[in-house]
Parts: structure tokens; sequence; C-alpha cells
């Protein structure tokens, strides 16, 4: 972070402005190189950047619930019964709104 | 063209997720299930129209996305909060002691190890509507800006600023947590 005179390097508080899409992966590769290059001299930024990873990772991972088994059947049966609405009038039905 | 045929068995590894993204946006067992199934049922209709190959996942969170806001939504008639107090950037890290005290990589999780699955959640159900949406797209499910304009219909610029804020809120949620629990110290750091 100091005694850089390298004019396409960033400092700290431009790396921590772009910590976010540095780790979403949406950088340009020049831009990410220029950050790349101010963490492979920066220890507090890989620290900060690791704790964004952390953070990132614990979101993923405990935000997962369970499909009830309940839920499963009600949406086979309700595909089930709309095969057979189908299947009845023989028509093609309009699709779906989305 | 997508085969009606084949619909449950190329849908089925979707379900868990869209049905935790149900669980985030409608912060209701009842009503999850039944945006779920719902979605379902208009992906099963409107298969025809998929284009195989394309981002089926994708295409499914776009349905449950539109399913939401047009039912779900304007049923329950609440009124959208688009305020979210700033919060400044690394919120939680400077708050465990990062960038003055120095956590060590190695301490990064152990930092974060108290956190439960249920204050993960209940933090992200705590932000505004449209930030935890966005927040849950990119950080839970993994969708790139681009795919997650798509399936909110918005700008990417707006995905970005939603993250942005919507990520500093989620930390500081978090912080709020554990200072409860008196697990986090109150004092700023």
């Amino acid at each position: 972070m100091k005694g850089d005179n390298d004019d396409t390097s960033v400092d700290c508080r431009e790396a921590l402005h772009r910590v976010y899409h540095f780790l979403d992966g949406e950088l340009t590769p020049e831009r990410r190189d220029q950050i790349a290059r101010h963490l492979d001299r920066c220890s507090p930024c890989v620290e900060a950047f690791g704790f964004e990873t952390e953070i990132r990772r614990l979101v993923a991972d405990r935000c997962r619930d369970q499909v009830p088994d309940e839920l499963r059947i009600r949406i086979a049966v309700a595909i089930d019964h709309e095969h057979q609405e189908r299947s009845k009038t023989g028509g093609i039905v309009e699709g779906a709104e989305h | 063209m997508a085969d009606q045929a084949t619909f449950a068995e190329d849908t089925g590894e979707f379900m868990g997720s869209l049905y935790s993204a149900a669980l985030r946006m409608t912060r209701n067992p009842a009503d999850a299930q039944d945006l779920v199934q719902e979605t379902y049922l208009k992906a099963y209709r409107g298969y025809g129209g998929f284009e195989a190959g394309t981002n089926l996942k994708a295409w499914l969170y776009r349905i449950l996305t539109n399913t939401f806001i047009n039912s779900y939504r304007s049923r329950k008639r609440h009124p959208e909060e688009t305020e979210l107090d700033d919060v400044e950037e690394l919120y939680l890290f400077r708050r465990m002691g990062g960038r003055d005290g120095g956590i060590g990589r190695s301490a990064e999780e152990e930092a974060l190890a108290w956190i439960t699955d249920d204050e993960v959640k209940a933090a992200l159900e705590s932000l505004p509507e449209n930030f935890r949406m966005t927040v849950l797209l990119a950080d839970v499910e993994g969708f790139s800006y681009k795919e997650i304009a798509d399936i909110m219909d918005v700008p990417i610029g707006t995905v970005m600023s939603r993250l942005h804020r919507g990520r500093r809120a989620l930390e500081k949620a978090l912080h709020d947590f554990g200072v409860a629990r008196g697990l986090v110290a109150a004092q700023q750091g």
C-alpha cells in the first residue's frame, strides 16, 4: 500500500471498495489484476477479503432448508392433475405467465 | 423446446433451493409451500416454451420471483420498504478486531462460529424485500449480476447497489445478534 508509484496500482480504500465485485467475479480482467496485485502486498486487505469470503460462505451454507415430504407430494399430485386435465381436453393450455 | 414428460426429472433437483428461497421471501412455511407449488405448476404449464439447454435454474427462479411479487406481496399488502440505513463497509470485520488487532486468517472461521443457522436466516429475513431477494440470489444461490437482473427484471446497476447495501445491512444484523447474546462487544471497533 505504500511506495507505489506505478500508476495502475490501487490503494486500500479502492481495494476495499471493490471487495464485493472482486469476490463476485464481476470485475474486468485489468481491474481484477490491479486488486490482486494490491493483495499481494497488503496483508490487512487480505484479511478483510478473507473475512468477507467467510461471511459469504456462512450465508450460503446456513440458509438451506429441507423440503417437507408433504410439499413434494403436493407438487407431484398437482402436476399429475394438470396432466390429466390436459389429456382430457386434448388441447394445449396457454403457457405460464412468467 | 423442453419436453413436459421430463419436467419432474429435470426440475426436481431445484426444489430444495426454491423452497429455501420461498421461505426467506414469505417468512412463513405455509406461504412458502404454496409459493413453490404455484411456481412448479406454472413452470410445468410453460415448460414447452422453455428453451432446453438454457439456464433452467434461473428460469425457475424468475417464475418464483414473479409469482411472489404478483401474488404474495400484493396480497399481504406489505408496503415495500425502500429505505435501508447506510452501513459502512466491512462492518462486521471491523467490529471483530479486523484491521486494527488483526484477527488472523485462521481465526476467520472461528470468529463467525457463534452464529447459528437460525440467526443467519433471521438476519437475511430482516432485510427489506428487494435487498433480501437480491442478496439471496447472489450469496445463497450464486447467480451472476446479469442473471439476477433478468430474474428480478431490473437493471444491473440496481442489482449492484442493492447487493452493496444489502450485504452491509446483513453484516450489521449478524453483529446485532452477537451483541444481543453477549458474544460480541457492543463498543465500536
